[in-house]
C-alpha cells in the first residue's frame, strides 16, 4: 500500500530473547503455551495505525506461556497468505491476527479453511454468520464515537467554523469518523462545516502535508484525519497554526500546545481479553465489537487548548457514551447531497451494523465520496 | 558504417576437432561461470554486511534456504511468488532485444488486471472456457496497447521509452484507482474498494498437487515462447540488428518501427497477462493490491538473466526465494525487511559489474584452449 | 486574519505547492543535468534521495542542528555518485542498469538504518516569510520560502553560468558532447564522468534532506513518492538547462497541489485523476517536445538515453 516502487517491509523489534524463543521447536512449550501471530501493513512503529496494534502486541508479549511473532509491512498479496502459512509452519502459531482491512477478502478466506484448528481474528467489519469460515472472526471499535468527542473539542475551538478532515479513501469506517466529527462539531455549533480531502492512499507524506495545507489555505482551523500515519498531517497542521485532534495514537507530543484530544485505539486489552480466552480453551466470538464503555477506544488526555466550556461539554457527552447506546447519526439528517439519511426519531446507535456500510457524507460535510 | 557483421550469428559452430570442442565449451561455460561467481561474490559482500551489523551469514543464509527451499511449504511459497516476475521480466528483456529499456511494466500488469476484473462481471454465466480465455486476451490487449503506445511514441516522435514507460506506469495506477472506487467498484466492496467478485468459475485455480497456482506454467511457457522467437525466428534476428544499430537496420530495409511496436506491445501484453493471473488466481477480482511492485522487481530480474526468457526462470525463482523468506529473516533474526533490498541491490551491482569481465578472463579464451 | 478567498484558494495553493514541492525535484534534477552533461545518466537518484532524506534527519536529530543533516546526506550523495561513476568506468558496465541497482541499495540500505529515526522530532531547517505585506494567512503561508530553495535557485543560476562560462563547464560539455573529442583535448573522461556523477548525487542528497528536514519534514519509508525518478524525465523537459530545470520543477510541483487544492474548492469528483496531472503535463510536454528525425535539442551526444 505504498506509492513508491519495491516492496519494502521493516524493522522488527521483538527482542532478541522471543526471536530465540520463537526459534525454539514447537515441542519446546509446555501444553497450554499459545504462539500468536500479528501481521501489520506498514511499518510498526507509523505513530498511527499499525503502532496502536503493535502496542497491543506488546502487551501480549508480557503474559505468561505467550510467544508473539511479528510481520511488518506485509502486502495485501499473496503476500500475507504465505506470511501466515509461514508463522504457522516454522513458528507454530495457533492464533493469528492479521490486522489491515484488506487481509480478509480473499486472503484470509483462503488460508482459513485449510488450517481448520487455527484460530484467524481480523481486524475490520467483514465476518459474517453462514457466509464466512467458523475459525475465522472480526473485532472492531466504535472509533467514530472518539471522533465525536473529537468534534466537540474541535466545535469549540474554532474560531471560522470550519474545520478539516485528511482520509486515506472512503471506505465505511472512514466516512464514518468524518461524519461523527462534524456532527460532533455540530452539537456545539450548527453553523460548522467541514471540509474532507482524500489522498487516495493510506499512507503518502507529500500528499498528506499538501492536503493539510490546502484545509489551512480553505480556513480550517482544526484538523484531524484517518490515513495510517497521522504524524505528517499533525506537524503540518501545526506549522500552519491549525488545533490539532490526534487519530490511531496519541500525538499529543508533536505539539502538545495545540493537541486537543485524539481518538485513541487501546488494543492492548482487546488482544489480552481474546488471548486469555483462548488460553483457557475458550472461544473468541466470531463478531466482536466494542467503543468506550469497553474499553476498546480511549481518548487522549484534554490538552491545555481545550476551554472549562469544551471540557464540561466533552466530559458529559462521554458519560453518556459510557452508558452505551449513543447515537451520533439521528434523524433528522439528510446527507450532503440532499437524501434523507434520517427522519426524525431514527437513530443509529453506536453498534449498529448498518454504519460498517456507510456510503454517503453527511449535510455539512464538504467533499464526494467518489 | 556497417554493423551487422559484428552481431553474432547464431547456429552450430565449428566443432571439428576435440580442441574445437574445448573451446566452445570454454567460450560457453563463460556465459554461467562469470554471474555464479559474481552472484556469490555477491552474497559474500552482503555476508560481510551482515557481520558488520552482529549478524551471522551462516544464520542468514540458513533461514533463506529452510524458508524459500528448504521444505516442500517453503518451494511453494517461492513458486507462488515467482509467476507476476516472470511475466514482468519479459515486458523489460523483450524490448531490451531492441536496446529500449522499458522500466514501466507495474502500468501494464495493473491495466491488464482491471481490464480483466471488469471484464469478468460482463462474463459471469459464460462457459469459463470461453471466458476465461476472453479475460486472458483482454488483459493481454490492454497491457500491449499500454506498452506498445510507449514504442509507438519511441518510433513516430522518438519519446525516451524509459521515461515515458515510467510516466504511462504512473497514469495507470490512478486510473486504476480511479476505476476500483468509481465506476468499477462494487458498492458491496466495503472496506477495500474492488470491481465485482469473479463467480467462483472464472477462478484459476492451483497446479494439481500444489499450492501454488496455474501462472507459474504459463510464465514458463512464456519464457520459452519468447526465447523461441528472439533465438530462433527471424523476427527475432532481425530485431537483435535493430538493437545493435537502428539506422543501420534501417538501411538494410528491416521494419524497425513495426519491430519498435512489436516487441514494446508483446511485452506489455505479457505483463498484462501477469495481471490476469493476479485477479483470477489471487484475488479474485481488481483493486488496488495489483499494484504490488511486481513491475519493478521483474527490472532487476530481467537485467540479472542479460535479458535472455530461458534465464529468467531460474532468476524469478532465486528472487521470489529471496522475498519468501524475508518474513523468518525477520521473526528470526531481529533484521529489518529491506535486509531483503540490500541483498538484492549488492548481488545486482556484482552481477553488473560482472559484464565488464567477458572476454577479458584467459581461462575462457578460446585460443588458450585450441592450440598447444 | 483568517478570512475565506473563495476560489483564489486555488491559485494561491498551486503558487504554495510549487514553492513547497518543488525543491526536491529541482535538487535532484540538477544533480541529473551535471551528470548527464558529462554523458552519463543516473538512474539511482531515487534511492540516493531516500539515503538523503534518512541521514540527514538522522544527523540533524544526533547533532541538533538541521544544516549538519543537510551536510550529511550531500555527503552521503556523493558518496552513492561516486560508487556509480566508479562502477560504470569499467568497460562494458551499462549506467542505466547500475542506476536501477543503486537505486535498490540506496533506500534498502537508508530503511534498514532509518527506523530508529522514524519516531524522534529532528530539527527543521528555517524558513524566510516573504508574505509580510499581506493581511491574508494563505499567502503568508504560500509564500514562506525555505533557506534551501533559495540555495537551490542560486545553484542553478550557478550551474548555467558554469556550463556557459567556465572552464570546467566547457570540459563536462566537451565530455559529453564526444568522448573522442575530449580524449585529443587531453582529458580523460571517465574522471570527468565519475566526479559529474559524484557531485550530481550531492544534489540528490540535499533535495532528501528537503523532503525529511522540511517538507513534509519527517523522516519514514514512504518519504519519497518518486520523485528522484520524476526528476529524471524533469531534465529533458528542460532540455538539460539548470534555469530551465527551475521552471520544469516548479510546474511540476505546483500540479501536484493542484488535486488537494480542488478538492478543497469544492470540486471533488475523480480526485485520483487530478493527482496524475503532474504525470500527464510531463508526458505531454515530452511528446510535444520530442522529434523521431533528430536527436533532442540540447542533449549531449554521449548520452544513452537520448540515442
Amino acid at each position: 500500500m505504498t506509492s513508491t516502487p519495491f516492496s519494502r517491509r521493516g524493522f522488527l523489534k521483538t527482542s532478541a530473547a522471543l526471536a530465540g524463543a520463537a526459534a525454539l521447536p514447537k515441542a519446546a512449550f509446555a501444553a497450554g503455551d499459545l504462539t500468536v501471530g500479528f501481521i501489520y501493513v506498514g511499518p510498526k512503529d507509523d505513530y498511527g495505525y499499525n503502532q496502536a496494534h503493535a502496542e497491543g502486541a506488546g502487551a501480549v508479549k508480557a503474559l505468561a506461556g505467550v510467544t508473539v511473532v511479528e510481520e511488518e509491512n506485509v502486502a495485501e498479496t499473496i503476500d500475507v497468505q504465505k506470511s501466515m502459512e509461514s508463522m504457522i509452519n516454522f513458528d507454530g502459531a495457533t492464533l493469528l491476527f492479521p490486522t489491515s482491512f484488506g487481509y480478509f477478502d480473499p486472503h484470509i478466506l483462503e488460508v482459513a479453511p485449510k488450517n481448520p484448528d487455527l484460530r484467524f481474528q481480523h481486524c475490520g467489519g467483514l465476518w459474517q454468520d453462514g457466509v464466512h469460515p467458523t475459525n475465522a472472526g472480526s473485532y472492531f471499535g466504535y472509533i467514530g464515537m472518539g471522533q465525536y468527542l473529537n468534534g466537540i473539542t474541535a466545535g469549540y475551538a474554532t474560531k471560522t467554523k470550519k474545520i478539516g478532515f485528511v482520509a486515506a479513501k472512503p471506505i465505511p469506517q472512514v466516512l464514518l469518523n468524518i461524519n461523527s466529527f462534524l456532527l460532533g462539531a455540530r452539537s456545539v455549533d450548527s453553523e460548522i462545516t467541514c471540509q474532507v480531502i482524500f489522498t487516495g492512499e493510506w499512507s503518502l507524506a507529500v500528499k498528506e502535508a499538501e492536503a493539510t495545507n490546502a484545509l489551512a489555505d480553505a480556513g480550517c482551523d482544526v484538523v484531524t484525519c484517518h490515513v495510517d500515519g497521522p504524524k505528517v498531517v499533525m506537524e503540518t497542521g501545526a506549522a500552519r497554526g491549525m488545533y490539532l485532534n490526534g487519530y490511531h495514537a496519541n500525538q499529543s507530543s508533536l505539539a502538545p500546545e495545540i493537541y486537543l484530544t485524539g481518538a485513541e485505539w487501546n488494543w492492548a486489552k482487546v488482544y489480552e481479553d481474546m488471548v486469555k480466552t483462548t488460553m483457557d480453551g475458550g472461544t473468541i466470538p466470531n463478531f466482536v465489537r466494542g467503543g468506550l464503555a469497553e474499553g476498546f477506544i480511549k481518548m487522549s488526555p484534554l490538552g491545555p487548548a481545550v476551554s472549562d466550556e469544551a471540557r464540561n461539554k466533552f466530559e458529559a457527552t462521554k458519560a453518556e457514551i459510557m452508558k452505551g447506546g449513543f447515537a451520533a447519526i439521528k434523524g433528522p439528517l439528510k446527507d450532503n447531497k440532499g437524501n434523507v439519511i434520517a427522519t426524525e426519531g431514527q437513530a443509529f446507535e453506536e453498534s449498529d451494523v448498518a454504519l460498517e456500510s456507510m456510503d454517503y457524507l453527511v449535510e455539512g460535510v464538504i467533499g464526494a465520496t467518489s | 558504417m556497417a554493423v551487422v557483421d559484428h552481431s553474432p550469428v547464431p547456429g552450430p559452430r565449428g566443432l571439428a576437432s576435440p580442441e574445437g570442442w574445448l573451446a566452445a565449451l570454454a567460450r560457453r561455460s563463460e556465459a554461467v561461470l562469470i554471474p555464479l561467481g559474481a552472484l556469490i561474490a555477491g552474497l559474500a559482500v552482503f555476508g560481510l554486511f551482515l557481520m558488520s551489523q552482529g549478524k551471522s551469514p551462516a544464520e542468514f543464509y540458513g533461514l533463506v534456504y529452510k524458508a524459500g527451499f528448504g521444505t516442500a511449504f517453503s518451494w511453494q511459497n517461492t513458486l507462488s511468488r515467482t509467476a507476476p516476475l516472470l511475466f514482468a521480466a519479459l515486458c523489460v528483456a523483450l524490448p531490451a532485444r531492441l536496446g529500449l529499456v522499458v522500466i514501466g511494466g507495474e502500468g501494464a500488469i495493473v491495466m491488464g488486471g482491471v481490464a480483466c476484473g471488469a471484464l469478468a462481471g460482463a462474463l459471469s454465466g459464460w462457459p469459463p472456457a470461453l471466458a476465461l480465455p476472453l479475460m486472458a486476451a483482454a488483459g493481454a490487449l490492454v497491457g500491449g496497447v499500454w506498452i506498445g503506445a510507449v514504442g509507438w511514441l519511441r518510433h513516430v516522435r522518438g519519446v525516451n521509452e524509459t521515461i515515458a514507460s515510467l510516466l504511462m506506469a504512473y497514469i495507470a495506477i490512478a486510473l486504476m484507482n480511479h476505476l476500483v472506487e468509481g465506476p468499477f467498484r462494487d458498492p458491496a466492496s466495503l472496506n477495500k474498494p474492488s470491481t465485482a467478485p469473479l463467480p467462483e468459475a472464472l477462478r484459476v485455480g492451483n497446479i494439481p498437487g500444489w499450492d501454488v497456482h496455474w501462472g507459474l506454467i504459463f510464465g514458463m511457457l512464456a519464457c520459452l515462447l519468447a526465447w523461441i522467437l528472439i533465438e530462433r525466428t527471424t523476427w527475432g534476428f532481425a530485431a537483435r540488428i535493430a538493437g545493435g544499430n537502428a539506422r543501420a537496420a534501417q538501411v538494410q530495409g528491416l521494419p524497425v518501427g513495426r519491430l519498435i511496436i512489436g516487441f514494446t506491445a508483446l511485452g506489455g501484453a505479457l505483463a498484462g497477462l501477469a495481471g490476469v493471473f493476479e485477479v483470477t488466481a489471487v484475488h479474485g477480482s481488481a483493486n488496488a493490491s495489483l499494484a504490488a511492485g511486481y513491475g519493478y522487481t521483474g527490472i532487476l530480474v530481467a537485467f540479472l538473466a542479460r535479458h535472455n526468457p530461458l534465464v529468467i526462470i531460474p532468476v524469478a525463482i532465486l528472487l521470489a526465494g529471496f522475498e519468501a523468506s524475508s518474513g523468518l529473516v525477520q521473526r528470526r533474526m531481529d533484521l529489518p525487511d529491506a535486509t531483503t533490498l540490500v541483498l538484492q541491490g549488492i548481488v545486482f551491482v556484482a552481477i553488473l559489474m560482472s559484464e565488464t569481465l567477458y572476454g577479458r578472463l584467459r581461462l575462457f579464451a578460446p585460443e588458450r584452449w585450441r592450440s598447444t | 486574519m483568517d478570512s475565506d478567498i473563495g476560489l483564489w484558494a486555488i491559485p494561491l495553493a498551486i503558487l504554495g505547492g510549487a514553492i513547497r514541492v518543488s525543491p526536491p525535484f529541482l535538487f535532484v534534477s540538477l544533480g541529473e543535468v551535471l551528470t548527464e552533461r558529462s554523458g552519463r545518466i543516473n538512474l539511482g537518484l531515487e534511492g540516493t534521495l531516500v539515503f538523503g532524506a534518512m541521514s540527514g534527519y538522522a544527523l540533524a536529530y544526533q547533532t541538533g542542528s538541521p544544516w549538519v543533516g543537510v551536510l550529511a546526506a550531500a555527503v552521503a550523495g556523493s558518496l552513492f555518485g561516486l560508487v556509480h561513476g566508479l562502477l560504470c568506468s569499467l568497460p562494458r558496465v551499462n549506467d542505466i542498469a547500475i542506476g536501477i541497482a543503486m537505486m535498490l541499495l540506496g533506500m534498502g540500505l537508508a530503511f534498514f538504518f532509518g527506523k530508529p529515526y522514524i519516531q524522534p522530532v529532528a530539527p527543521d531547517l528555517p524558513a524566510i516569510s516573504f508574505g509580510w505585506w499581506s493581511e491574508l494567512q494563505q499567502v503568508q503561508a504560500a509564500l514562506r520560502v525555505n533557506v534551501l530553495f533559495l540555495i537551490g535557485i542560486a545553484a542553478a543560476i550557478g550551474l548555467w553560468w558554469m556550463f556557459r562560462a567556465t572552464r570546467l563547464g566547457l570540459i563536462i560539455r566537451v565530455v559529453g558532447d564526444s568522448s573522442d573529442a575530449a580524449c585529443a583535448m587531453g582529458i580523460r573522461p571517465s574522471v570527468v564522468h565519475t566526479f559529474a556523477t559524484a557531485a550530481g548525487g550531492a544534489f540528490a542528497g540535499v533535495g532528501g534532506a528537503y523532503l525529511s528536514l522540511f517538507y513534509p519534514g519527517s523522516w519514514n519509508e514512504g518519504i519519497s513518492s518518486g520523485q528522484g525518478l520524476m526528476a529524471v524525465a524533469l531534465v529533458i523537459f528542460a532540455r538539460w538547462n539548470p534555469i530551465a530545470c527551475l521552471w520544469a520543477a516548479l510546474i511540476f510541483g505546483g500540479a501536484g497541489a493542484l488535486g488537494p487544492a480542488l478538492q478543497s474548492a469544492g470540486i471533488s469528483q475523480g480526485y485520483y485523476l487530478f493527482y496524475a496531472a503532474p504525470y500527464v503535463l510531463t508526458l505531454g510536454v515530452l511528446i510535444a517536445t520530442s522529434s523521431p528525425t533528430r536527436a533532442v535539442t540540447g542533449a549531449p551526444g554521449e548520452l544513452s538515453i537520448t540515442k
